[in-house]
């Protein structure tokens, strides 16, 4: 069994378009909700969103290639590029053939097939563009990724709402560490600004009409976001046998299903992937100093996931530093989880545990410790970081200090 | 509703009560005598789904649009009732101010 090594981070995201940048944002407590550009608001009762400004697909890549790719594939290879980048690592023709690319989506590419649909409903065209299919197929960000950095071992898309790119990360550290690949990109991306699905969010009723203020008194839904983040994960002994530069170790990955209601969230299934992360990294919880939580700012999510950590910590829950990031980058579906874990090594690497912004005031039926607004200067020695989906599949990723 | 005749104001409020109740059994897929005007949500057997659903039924019956947090305050049938009866007052309201053009 290989200890697996963090090695390389990617980030493009509405707090930064690459991860000096996005860091820099997380330190300063700098939150990325803004009234949304993309989309005609005119009708929705929210008005806010996380959105990657000011975007042009001609920055990363030329006519050609963006004809295939939809918003949420360019964002899953910005990403990539970057953290191959990062991790300075050589793709030897070893690698390229065992290489594996796991990666998290959720809503697949939305902005292209709202065009293409409200061309045939709206605009009576009659037919689709013939790229239709292969850019918003939620694989073709994986597919991208594999074909640009020429990467043939296993490939694929993991899709289960909210947690997807945790389930994404969880599995493509497993198969490093079980030999099934000696090197893995792994994350998530998304973009799902399309009138037709912040139409679906707001009948759902769970996303503000404000902001995002994750575990407090006064908050009042989440906001959504998108962007991409991906990770590099190898070998810890290769990593050090190349002397590269590791982030932390990620050590440990549980699942759950709640196998309760299809949007209300239990205690149970979150803390029993919280409990399987511990145990799979065989952490002791008391070594346990930092949660990057769910945290989406719902009524029920955050009291819920409080209260799940005290049942898996217990008294050490107070010792616990909490943030929820989602306030700053949003909540991005299927990148979220992917976002999140990129935050959370950053802190570890750094030393800084990045805040919950726009905090107000704790709501008095949560019981956490949370780092409010402004970044905390902590070593910590292990994290968690969680993800919890509509349709009750959870995900927790346990990280060490290296 | 306070300038409107006690009896028309009644009538009003009645007619929405059995609108109501009536989308509501719908939904619930139970006979309307088994919908109580007085019944809470949590009465009903309701979750958070069925109340989300119940909402935008409500919201198409009506031809209103119910904002977030006063949906959050929602939790009976009588709170129904008057907050689409406050709704409507506010949309006749607003298109006597602004009469349609076309």
């Amino acid at each position: 069994m290989n200890r697996v090594a963090i090695t390389g981070v990617g980030v493009i995201s509405a707090i930064g378009r690459n991860v000096p940048e996005f860091w820099d944002s997380l330190c300063e407590g700098r939150s990325g909700i803004a009234p949304l550009q993309t989309v005609d608001t005119s009708t929705l009762r929210f008005k806010n969103g996380a959105e990657v400004r000011n975007y042009q697909s001609s920055d990363y890549f030329d006519e050609k290639q963006s004809q295939v790719y939809d918003r949420f594939s360019e964002f899953a290879v910005i990403a990539a590029r970057e953290a191959v980048r990062d991790a300075a690592i050589d793709l030897t023709p070893e690698l390229k053939t065992g290489g594996a690319v796991v990666t998290g989506a959720c809503v697949g590419g939305q902005t292209s097939e709202d065009k293409e649909f409200e061309g045939l409903y709206r605009h009576n065209r009659t037919r689709c563009h013939p790229l239709t299919i292969p850019r918003i197929m939620g694989n073709a960000g994986a597919s991208h990724i594999s074909m640009e950095m020429g990467l043939q071992g296993p490939g694929f898309t993991l899709s289960t709402a909210c947690s997807s790119a945790a389930h994404a990360i969880g599995l493509a550290f497993w198969l490093i560490r079980s030999g099934g690949a000696p090197v893995a990109i792994t994350g998530g991306s998304e973009a799902p600004f399309s009138l037709g699905l912040l139409k679906a969010w707001e009948a759902m009723r769970v996303v503000s009409p404000t902001t995002c203020r994750p575990f407090c008194k006064d908050r009042n839904g989440m906001i959504l976001g998108e962007g991409g983040a991906m990770l590099i994960l190898e070998p810890l002994e290769a990593a050090r046998a190349r002397g590269a530069r590791i982030y932390a170790e990620l050590c440990g990955f549980g699942m759950s299903s709640d196998a309760g209601h299809i949007t209300h969230p239990s205690t149970e299934g979150p803390a029993l992937a919280m409990k399987r992360a511990l145990a799979d990294g065989n952490v002791d919880p008391a070594c346990v100093g930092y949660i990057n939580a769910h945290g989406t700012g719902t009524d029920v999510n955050d009291p819920t996931e409080a209260g799940a950590i005290r049942e898996i910590f217990g008294d050490h829950t107070e010792n616990i530093a909490v943030s929820s990031t989602k306030s700053m980058h949003g909540h991005g579906l299927g990148v979220a989880a992917a976002l999140e874990a990129v935050a959370t090594i950053l802190g570890m690497h750094y030393g800084i545990l990045p805040p919950t912004a726009n905090f107000t005031e704790l709501d008095p039926a949560i019981h956490l410790n949370i780092i409010a607004n402004q970044s905390r200067p902590a070593e910590v020695e292990c994290a968690l970081s969680n993800s919890f989906a509509f349709g009750g599949l959870n995900a927790a990723l346990a990280f060490r200090r290296v | 509703m306070s300038e409107l005749p006690l009896e028309v104001a009644w009538n009003m409020n009645q007619e929405i009560a059995e609108r109501v109740q009536k989308v509501m059994a719908n939904h619930l897929r139970k006979p309307v005598e088994e919908v109580p005007l007085d019944a809470t949500f949590e009465q009903l057997g309701m979750d958070s789904l069925d109340s989300v659903n119940l909402l935008f039924e409500i919201e198409d019956e009506f031809d209103i649009s119910i904002d977030d947090q006063e949906a959050k305050s929602i939790t009976s049938v009588p709170q129904m009732v008057d907050g689409i009866e406050v709704l409507l007052a506010r949309k006749a309201a607003s298109s006597e101010a602004a009469p349609p053009t076309a």
